[in-house]
């Protein structure tokens, strides 16, 4: 029996009001908001977030193989995977694997894991899929399309779903695509990408998999299914015969927008949050083809509600003040340069060195005195016993604020930098940058989490460290 | 251990204008600092028997300052220590005098900072390493110097109870005493009053420091020559005398060591200690009848009156409330108008705050003239609180 052990979710704390966007180019109010990845998240610090939510805790040891999903990691060759599993301090002999380039990835990853464990080539695997998406200025797109992340545990123990099938088409079509060479995601006109592309399609793989595994639609609690927009779905899942007020799962295009790769899975921990013992779930995602899958809720799914996910992270939000600082986060617009020295290249060898500390956060304490130290020392600042060390790990301790302030002369892409020093519980300080802030919620005392961000993109290479937030309640 | 207290004499200084030198390079200033220096001293170019040269970031090896003066193949040596290099330079050549290698030595200090193209600092990114010592990762806040000492002022503020706006006003008496001090000082970067207005008005660098409580960013160039002690009446009637060459390196305790304050600097507090101790000093708020101290931030200037205890811990509200370190107070601190006006050009501020006390000292200081002064101290740090450099040089006539 395979299934899902534990899921997470992220969802960025910034939202853009859709009417502000419009106001911008003086179109109609549009309604609703989407998130936005604040300008020092991508998908692979948010799959991070998504995957620390599912983890709660848990050791990481224990995973075997990581697949992250998406159709914008940050590099278009060098593994996203290594990254995320290297910072969530996984062993080295696991395998990590980029599922990309088909809004479909972050359920081919779920087949995949499906396969494997089945097949007994790994007993626990972490799926994380998460997109960060762009459409050009003033176009339907950019109203659409949300940020954010989910990330699901896989495995044949302690099962809090059962995946009961799986049903996928392959469809070859040109309906929203971006090539190698494009920012922006296009689209054909959407005549032609519903009535050939999604609608046809999901009504094709879901009469499909409901045959195959001899269901009906009212055997169903809950279908999830991803939709391009708020309404898309609608139509094709009447024309199944599932009933649109009960049955189907919000597609949060109100709240968080169209996530891409990310949107099925976030969809479905929102219905796991929601999920009884017994419940049998639909979940059906898009792109190049159609994957659906059909899964059973297990009673020990009240065990797993104990994280953020989706209700956690929509709940918890802070609103963008202007569609310039969105289009100034994305790179969209150029803004004059601060008048300092330009940033510069971090070493690859340095960083190469550095990605236990740097990556998961390891620091060390000394077994002399117990004084935990970051960056990890060889002699004690405290009691300057020598080689007295064990690895101690930052990440997830809590934390506040011991001093700060607020920087406007350092570059940064959304000044001021709010430079920070953060003391843990426990002992340990680091100095670091705050995000995700409101310049006037900042005090000394108050209590920070630290949260996985790149620091800077120079000479081609995205660096990666840790930033302090506000606690995230 | 030894002590280098009157065994080497300071007989000449010199010291260009500090501020926007556009039509000089460190070559011009580097001359015009040492022929003062030769000048007042008496002694000829060639009576140098080896120099010690500081520079932050505007040259390498003795060589920058063996081609523009001449130094014909003399042992000339490139010291480098932050903000605090100037103090380093004359160091290096107080204990070579006294050592009895040399009778005269050169200690000179320059910086180019103003061909950058930039405001503050031209290396953002080298002081990364001051807060997290992880060379080119880059993984370390993005700052600018203004917000490391930004975070002691916050910290201060909390300590101490005092609400951040009143805080910023204390700050800003601090900047008004300097400028007052400035405004009488020719060779001064800036050189005008100000405010208290004005300083809390002007643009927000990083809060809660403001454009005023900020020191300026300067070129210049100053030099001293260094004899024995007891060859120093051949050259002058009034040489000053060393009491005290003190240097504290802190070992970035303040990212390391969580329980590290932020509310001060510990290493100005223990070259303060080992300084007066070497002096011979037990009460350095009277004995000391003049101090130029590291005002690189208004919230520097204030900690240090507490590091070097010439106030109690969280009392330096009352002290700048009294005026007491203002040019008619109790200390006068910063009579040149210090870093805040006089200018910074990093290695050469060390050598400027001398240069003050010295001629402080000689009672040639002009309208900023203290009265019978007999003990200066000077103050330079280098690195920023938690992770500094600090050297205290005590001379007395």
């Amino acid at each position: 029996m395979v299934g899902i052990t534990s899921y997470g979710a992220y969802i960025p704390i910034f939202r853009l009001s859709r009417a502000d966007i419009s106001k911008g180019w003086g179109g109609p109010p549009y309604g609703g908001e989407k998130a936005v990845a604040n300008f020092d998240e991508d998908s692979i610090t948010m799959a991070v977030a998504a995957a620390r939510d599912c983890m709660n805790g848990m050791d990481s040891k224990t995973i075997d193989a990581l697949y992250f999903a998406s159709t914008s990691s940050p590099y278009k060759e060098k593994q996203a995977a290594a990254t995320i599993s290297a910072v969530l301090d996984m062993r080295s002999e696991i395998f990590s694997m980029d599922i990309s380039q088909s809004l479909r990835a972050g359920t081919n990853a779920l087949a995949a894991a499906m396969d494997s464990i089945n097949s007994k080539s790994a007993q626990n695997i972490m799926v994380c899929a998460a997109d960060i998406r762009l459409g050009l200025p003033n176009g339907p797109r950019e109203l659409a399309y949300g940020d954010g992340a989910a990330a699901f545990m896989l495995g044949s123990e302690n099962l809090i779903a059962t995946i009961d099938g799986k049903y996928s088409i392959s469809d070859e079509i040109i309906d929203v695509w971006r090539s190698d060479k494009d920012t922006y995601v296009r689209s054909w006109e959407d005549r032609f990408t519903k009535d050939k592309g999604y609608n046809k399609i999901v009504f094709e793989a879901v009469s499909g998999a409901l045959k195959k595994y001899k269901l009906k639609p009212k055997d169903f609690s809950k279908a999830v299914f991803y939709s391009p927009d708020g309404r898309a779905v609608g139509s094709v899942a009447r024309k199944l015969g599932f009933d649109i007020k009960t049955q189907i799962q919000d597609a949060m295009y109100d709240t968080v927008g169209n996530t891409g790769a990310a949107l099925a899975p976030m969809l479905l921990a929102a219905a796991l949050e929601e999920a009884k013992p017994g419940d049998r779930l639909l979940l059906v995602s898009y792109g190049d083809g159609c994957d659906v899958f059909i899964l059973t809720v297990t009673p020990e799914i009240e065990s797993a509600k104990n994280k953020r996910g989706i209700k956690g992270h929509l709940k918890s939000k802070k609103m963008l003040t202007s569609y310039e600082k969105y289009l100034r986060w994305r790179d969209i617009i150029s803004v004059e340069p601060a008048p300092r020295p330009p940033l510069q290249v971090p070493s690859a060898v340095a960083l190469w060195r550095d990605r236990k500390g740097g990556l998961a956060l390891y620091g060390s304490k000394c077994k002399n005195c117990g004084t935990p130290q970051y960056p990890a020392q060889k002699i004690c600042i405290k009691c300057q016993a020598k080689d007295q060390f064990e690895d101690y790990c930052f990440a997830n301790r809590n934390a506040t604020l011991f001093t700060f302030s607020h920087d406007n002369l350092a570059p940064a892409i959304d000044p001021p930098v709010t430079v920070s020093v953060v003391n843990f519980e426990g002992g340990g300080r680091i100095q670091c940058d705050m995000t995700d802030r409101e310049i006037g919620e900042v005090q000394v005392g108050m209590p920070v989490e630290m949260t996985f961000r790149k620091i800077r993109y120079t000479g081609g290479i995205y660096d990666y460290w840790w930033k302090c937030m506000p606690l995230r309640t | 251990m030894g002590s280098i207290k009157d065994r080497v004499a300071i007989i000449g200084m010199g010291c260009t204008k500090f501020g926007e030198l556009w039509d000089m390079d460190c070559k011009d200033m580097i001359i015009d600092a040492a022929y003062e220096a030769y000048e007042d001293a008496g002694i000829d170019p060639k009576d140098i028997q080896a120099a010690w040269m500081g520079t932050y970031v505007s040259g390498y090896t003795g060589s920058m300052i063996a081609e523009p003066l001449k130094l014909m193949y003399k042992p000339v040596t490139r010291v480098e220590n932050m903000c605090a290099t100037g103090s380093e330079a004359l160091r290096n050549a107080c204990y070579a005098v006294a050592a009895g290698i040399y009778d005269i030595a050169l200690a000179i200090g320059f910086e180019k900072l103003k061909d950058t193209g930039y405001s503050g600092l031209p290396d953002s990114e080298l002081a990364v390493e001051f807060v997290l010592g992880k060379t080119d990762t880059y993984r370390a806040p993005t700052f600018s110097t203004p917000a490391q000492f930004a975070l002691m002022a916050n910290k201060y503020f909390a300590e101490y109870g005092i609400d951040p706006d009143e805080g910023r006003e204390l700050l800003a008496k601090i900047a008004v005493k300097n400028h007052h001090n400035g405004a009488l000082s020719p060779k001064a970067h800036f050189q005008r009053e100000i405010t208290i207005e004005q300083a809390l008005k002007a643009p927000m660098v990083a809060y809660p420091l403001g454009l005023y409580d900020c020191c300026g960013v300067s070129d210049g160039s100053a030099a001293a020559v260094v004899v024995r002690s007891d060859m120093a009446k051949k050259f002058r009637d009034d040489p000053i005398y060393i009491k005290a060459l003190q240097i504290c390196q802190g070992p970035r305790e303040g990212s390391l060591n969580y329980e590290w304050g932020y509310t001060n600097m510990e290493e100005t507090y223990r070259a303060g200690i080992a300084a007066y101790k070497e002096a011979g000093i037990n009460n350095p708020r009277k004995e000391i009848s003049i101090a130029e101290v590291h005002d690189c931030f208004t919230i520097t200037e204030a900690t240090i009156y507490e590091d070097l205890q010439f106030t109690p811990r969280g009392k330096a509200k009352e002290d700048i409330e009294a005026g007491s370190f203002s040019l008619d107070g109790e200390l006068p601190i910063n009579t040149d108008g210090g870093l805040k006006c006089f200018g910074h050009p990093l290695g050469a501020s060390g050598l400027r705050m001398m240069y003050e006390v010295y001629k402080q000292l000689q009672e040639k200081a002009g309208p900023r003239q203290v009265k019978n002064p007999s003990l200066g101290l000077s103050h330079n740090i280098g690195g920023v609180p938690g992770s500094g450099v600090c050297s205290i040089i005590i001379a007395g006539n």
